[in-house]
């Protein structure tokens, strides 16, 4: 069932992690370069940055640990992008449970070692687009949320799969203000949850994931925006109506229940068409579905993407 | 009374402090781009865009408590600080607006005018700035003589406006904890009410000289 091509990033396109902590120096050179050069086109930076790179082609480099740990959304631990790597640091993720409920044969509770144990973690390579505007490059360890699905056997009158955070305000200070409908809820199509790209992660640059990155658990789903994601989550839902999303409900003109990676359609308050790689000072264009055009463009045939946003 | 008569030191040193942040946060970013230090975090140019537009609402604060300040305590030594402070206050708009058109826009005029006209947040920015520049201008003592004391007063009541619109833009650009703009607001309503009431003082006081009845008791009619 699995295709073998779990992403599209070439593993030659990615620095090996001696280099990328070197990375800073190159990317000095690379400004020094782009300050010669006046103009100072973006390509100009990220080439030297990828020692023998060629072609005009944008190169997706590693985005830093550092980076990927202290530079997160997570508002159940405080809105700066710094609070969840300074609040999350004693979220308890032993034990954890998993509950798997709603329209599948096979309902259950797992704890968080029986959820991944049946799965072969593979490691996955993907560009993360926050809505925000900005963006890393990061080597996820999961298993395709299809593994789990096959497992548990959905209804044929399931057409949704919902995600949901832990809501435990003792340890998540920022679940005490209603800063968002708590506890976080995320969904996606079925069809999407399908795709062999969607992902469960446990783990990132080889290391079990830290607590501000989503610990124990959490989806990733590379095209579309990283809100789309669910952190640290408790349950599972197969239903037949559209999941009611966090987002969504805070601000339905702006956050959509499909958030696909789009640069045509702007967020109201600001253009999607480019973005800031975390780590680079030059802008770059933000491509359609993230890059991943190719691998899930069909899921949405036919779909008003503009009014689907 | 006799008035205090603050020290000499003290013009310069709050000056010097003044352009602290800006030396700061200039100089991180320089460091960040040409040393690859990490001062201002994975998004240096965010972090620049919100570090200066806070410090723009708090000269704009600092500015608007002066008269109040130096009423209520009689500090009129106050009063020379002023001017400094205002400036201040559009110095660090004038470095805002820069870090948002050439790091962040990279000189894009389209997209600064695609930003104006489609995103509110922005349109409302931009008029605070703008209405900042005459009062900038018109900050000498000279330009106060050529306009004379009332006009130029009635020109620079427009801080008024200034302030409100800055601490919408405010608003408006978070997404979604409003902790930080509420602070702000809650602030100037404080120093916007102080001018209302005094205002309402004068007018009881210049009624009630003239032997006209105030209109007392509020809301008798309409």
């Amino acid at each position: 069932m699995l295709i073998k091509k779990p992403d599209d990033i070439a593993s030659s396109e990615i620095t090996p992690e001696e280099l990328y902590t070197n990375r800073r120096d190159f990317l000095k050179a690379a400004g020094l370069l782009g300050i010669a050069a006046t103009a100072g086109s973006a390509a100009a930076f990220t080439h030297a940055a990828v020692p023998g790179a060629q072609g005009p082609q944008l190169k997706d480099e590693l985005t830093p640990f550092e980076d990927v740990t202290t530079y997160n959304n997570y508002y159940e631990f405080g809105t700066d992008k710094s609070e969840p790597a300074e609040n999350a640091t004693g979220l308890k993720t032993k034990p954890w449970t998993v509950k798997v409920e709603g329209l599948v044969n096979k309902p259950a509770t797992y704890s968080i070692e029986d959820f991944i144990k049946p799965s072969k973690l593979e490691e996955r390579v993907y560009r993360m687009r926050c809505v925000e505007g900005w963006s890393m490059v990061i080597p996820w360890q999961g298993f395709p949320m299809s593994d789990l699905i096959n497992r548990v056997q959905p209804l044929a009158s399931a057409k949704f799969i919902e995600f949901q955070t832990l809501f435990d305000p003792k340890q998540m200070p920022g679940q005490r203000a209603p800063i968002l409908p708590w506890p976080y809820t995320e969904g996606l199509r079925l069809d999407e949850a399908m795709h062999p790209l969607a992902i469960f992660a446990v783990g990132l640059y080889g290391k079990t994931l830290l607590p501000q990155n989503g610990a124990p658990l959490r989806t990733v789903i590379p095209w579309k925006y990283g809100f789309k994601a669910t952190k640290s989550i408790v349950r599972i839902r197969f239903t037949d109506t559209q999941p009611k999303t966090a987002w969504n409900q805070a601000t339905p003109n702006e956050y959509g229940f499909y958030a696909n990676v789009n640069p045509t359609v702007d967020h109201p308050r600001w253009s999607q068409a480019t973005e800031r790689r975390i780590g680079e000072f030059r802008k770059r264009p933000t491509l359609m579905f993230n890059g991943y055009a190719d691998q899930v463009g069909r899921l949405y045939q036919g779909l008003d993407l503009r009014r689907n946003y | 009374m006799a008035s205090w008569t603050p020290p000499r030191w003290l013009r310069p040193v709050v000056f010097a402090a003044s352009l602290l942040p800006a030396v700061w946060v200039i100089g991180a970013i320089a460091s960040d781009y040409f040393n690859g230090t990490r001062l201002l975090g994975s998004n240096p140019i965010k972090e620049a865009e919100h570090f200066t537009g806070r410090w723009v609402l708090r000269f704009l604060m600092f500015t608007l408590a002066v008269t109040p300040i130096r009423q209520t305590f009689g500090w009129n030594w106050l009063q020379k600080y002023r001017r400094m402070l205002g400036l201040f206050a559009f110095s660090y708009a004038l470095i805002h607006l820069s870090i948002y058109f050439v790091l962040d826009l990279e000189l894009k005029w389209g997209d600064l005018a695609e930003d104006i006209i489609k995103r509110p947040y922005i349109t409302i920015g931009m008029a605070a700035f703008t209405m900042l520049i005459p009062l900038a201008i018109t900050s000498t003592a000279k330009m106060v003589k050529r306009l004379g004391g009332k006009r130029w007063a009635a020109l620079h009541r427009t801080i008024y406006a200034i302030v409100i619109l800055g601490t919408i833009h405010f608003w408006m650009a978070v997404k979604r904890d409003i902790t930080d703009p509420l602070i702000f607001a809650l602030i100037f309503a404080v120093l916007l009410g102080y001018r209302v009431v005094a205002w309402r003082r004068r007018r009881t006081a210049a009624a009630s000289r003239a032997g006209n009845v105030p209109p007392a008791p509020r809301r008798a009619t309409a």
